[in-house]
């Protein structure tokens, strides 16, 4: 008998039973919950008389439309500006109270994006099933768990029963082989995935990213990689266990202890996919091949690198897609055939549950030192993804340096990565984003994204246009 | 939620790939604390020419003549045509809730993305994959003839144009069972409570450390 997979063994050992049809009923370990897709769950179990099957599996935090604004952060709840904010901010905090469910509050140190505090707290570890009603909870994969993305109606589902009915996906291997050039990060790894193999490329499948480089990134930039797996079209992504997942949950707040530990840390490391594991597809892709990437259009597989131009349709030779790459370079405002490098920014976004880890604020402030934001730049944020990486960066002096160079330094939370406060695009406005998508209006009415690394994002908040970041030189003040 | 047996209903098209859901439902309409009103906002970027905003009156707002949906003849429309990857993105329930609230009972499509796709039946929205050659001929003859309406038979997995032609498709036993019969799916997981208490309990002793450890 073949072996299995690591989707296969985590998909097995929350199994509760099987049906008929093909669906299985599967136990979830953790659920997260914020302030956007859970009161209607909340409501339905209100309506229905129940209450949720475990209190001690779920964890909340407010993230989507928090200001970042410090002074409007510091007003506390009730001086949230935007009233739909603050009565939908207002509703978590009331409905964890009333059904009892620990909450990390908006003023709360322990605050932020549900997918960097769930990693940081341990609240999501190794072989765990893991949901929230967010589709980037495919980041939790990173460390060798099952986590995906589920609508309101499986949030309440989960919520009462603790189990979800779901459909065995399809096993995709994705190795990316050999050392990573300098200058390329995590985010470049996946957008160049990305563009390889399309939105739809993983629709379907679970998809575990291996190969030399992928192991050899930090679990921060494992996260990175995860999180974007639903731009890839697969609901869940994930990376085999091996030291370096052990020793990032190694005196987190939830993690085992004592004795418990090194039994969790002996099960962890039977988290990867058997030598003879049989894939439904498998893709290689190499290093070596990989440029700082940059996407031009409306969706994240229009992608290139920083030193090609942007796609002329004529060259595309499928209808839809041409049809496509017109609406987009009309969108974004971009001719055909001219050079990334020539897309002059607007604002930057140093942010989100993709590229907001101490990690990515690091890289970022290693390329501003020493430098000043372009005067042709409106406005360059930074926003933490939690409380405590906040506190960790002011704690390496790294606020510091993002003020120097005219960066604001914010509050945590999703912020510009989907303009649901306050910091969002203006119509025809070009961001250089460390996000995840670059859909239209995303980030604001008619606003144009570019998604890029923290590094490259930076360079570009430096230059006021995109540069390659393999060039840039280093403390040059 | 709505029961899902037969509907006959006006088709419409949406003649794009990749339609995402922030496009479906911008995020500035997902603060509210509701299930339902979110029709009026349905493509809201494209549909208007302005930029919505929670509580505007949108009878108001100017209408984009190029969007399809807003040309008089596909007033009133049940079926939506669809292309490929349709409700990529976001895991927002709100853009089942959009469409259900706006009219619609079935999208056909290519292709859909896997969490819109399971959001769908949730919410008494059937969501019918089609070859895309398939839906070639049917975007062509909505194009061509006004009124055209299809038919959806969900008992039996079949898309009926208006000359009698029929197309099958396929959909999961479970999930149709719940549409047909209008199931609140919670209801039958708690029948299954034995079963998931053995399993914690068994689960508990294997691992441990995944029980009981947020307070």
């Amino acid at each position: 008998m073949a072996g299995k997979t690591l989707y296969d063994k985590l998909w097995d050992a929350h199994k509760i039973s099987e049906r008929e049809d093909g669906t299985a009923l599967i136990y979830i370990d953790r659920q997260l919950l914020h302030e956007v897709t859970s009161p209607q769950a909340f409501e339905g179990l209100r309506l229905a008389g129940r209450k949720p099957w475990r209190l001690d599996t779920n964890l909340a935090t407010p993230d989507h439309n928090v200001s970042t604004d410090l002074a409007e952060r510091q007003a506390g709840v009730s001086g949230i500006r935007d009233e739909i904010s603050r009565i939908q901010v207002t509703t978590l905090d009331d409905n964890c109270t009333a059904f009892g469910v620990r909450e990390f509050s908006m003023n709360d140190i322990n605050q932020g994006i549900v997918h960097v505090v769930g990693p940081e707290q341990g609240a999501t570890l190794p072989g765990m099933t893991i949901v929230c009603g967010d589709s980037h909870t495919s980041t939790h994969g990173a460390m060798g768990s099952l986590a995906f993305g589920i609508g309101t109606s499986e949030v309440e589902h989960v919520l009462a029963t603790q189990c979800l009915i779901q459909r065995k996906m399809k096993n995709l291997r994705i190795r990316v082989e050999g050392d990573l050039p300098a200058g390329i990060t995590a985010k470049d790894v996946v957008l160049y995935i990305i563009g390889q193999i399309g939105t739809a490329g993983g629709t379907g499948y679970a998809i575990e990213f291996a190969g030399s480089a992928l192991r050899s990134l930090s679990m921060e930039g494992r996260m990175t990689v995860c999180n974007m797996a639903i731009e890839a079209g697969a609901r869940a992504g994930m990376v085999a266990v091996d030291e370096t997942t052990i020793e990032y949950f190694k005196g987190r707040p939830f993690a085992p202890k004592g004795d418990m530990w090194d039994r969790a840390a002996d099960y962890w490391r039977t988290l990867v996919s058997d030598d003879d594991a049989v894939f439904d597809k498998e893709i290689v892709l190499q290093a070596a091949d990989i440029e700082p990437q940059v996407s031009w259009g409306t969706s994240p597989e229009m992608v290139v690198g920083v030193t090609a131009n942007v796609p002329n349709p004529q060259s595309v030779a499928d209808e839809d897609s041409r049809k496509g790459v017109v609406r987009a370079l009309e969108y974004m405002g971009l001719q055909a055939d001219q050079p990334i490098e020539s897309i002059r920014l607007d604002r930057i976004f140093i942010g989100s549950c993709t590229n907001s880890r101490i990690e990515d604020l690091r890289a970022a402030a290693a390329v501003v030192k020493g430098y000043s934001v372009a005067s042709s730049v409106k406005q360059a944020m930074v926003v933490p993804g939690s409380g405590l990486v906040k506190q960790q960066a002011e704690a390496e002096g790294l606020d510091v340096i993002f003020r120097a160079a005219g960066f604001q330094w914010r509050e945590p939370g999703c912020s510009m990565c989907l303009a649901m406060n306050a910091d969002k695009l203006g119509q025809g406005e070009h961001c250089a984003s460390t996000s995840n998508r670059n859909f239209e209006g995303r980030q604001g009415f008619g606003g144009r994204t570019h998604l890029v690394s923290p590094a490259m994002a930076a360079a570009a908040a430096i230059k006021g246009h995109f540069v390659d970041i393999r060039t840039w030189q280093e403390g040059a003040a | 939620m709505k029961p899902f047996t037969t509907v006959t209903g006006l088709a419409a098209p949406m003649d794009r790939s990749n339609v995402d859901t922030d496009m479906i439902i911008p995020k500035q309409f997902l603060k509210s604390i509701k299930r339902s009103g979110f029709g009026p906002n349905l493509f809201d970027e494209v549909r208007y020419l302005d930029e919505g905003q929670p509580g505007m009156d949108n009878s108001q707002r100017p209408l984009n003549p190029d969007f399809e949906l807003n040309k008089p003849r596909y007033a009133g429309a049940q079926v939506l045509l669809a292309r490929k990857n349709f409700g990529c993105g976001s895991s927002r329930e709100h853009a089942p809730w959009a469409l259900e609230d706006y009219g619609f009972r079935a999208i056909i499509a290519p292709s859909f993305a896997d969490i819109f796709y399971n959001n769908c039946f949730k919410n008494g929205l059937l969501p019918i994959v089609l070859a895309e050659d398939i839906v070639d001929r049917l975007f062509q003859a909505v194009a061509n003839t006004e009124g055209y309406t299809l038919t959806v038979d969900l008992e039996n997995q079949q898309v009926i144009t208006p000359g009698g032609e029929v197309f099958e498709f396929e959909v999961n036993a479970f999930r149709k069972h719940c549409l047909i019969n209008g199931l609140d799916d919670i209801g039958l997981t708690l029948q299954d409570a034995d079963a998931i208490r053995a399993y914690e309990t068994r689960r508990e002793q294997e691992t441990p450390w995944v029980f009981g450890h947020i307070r």
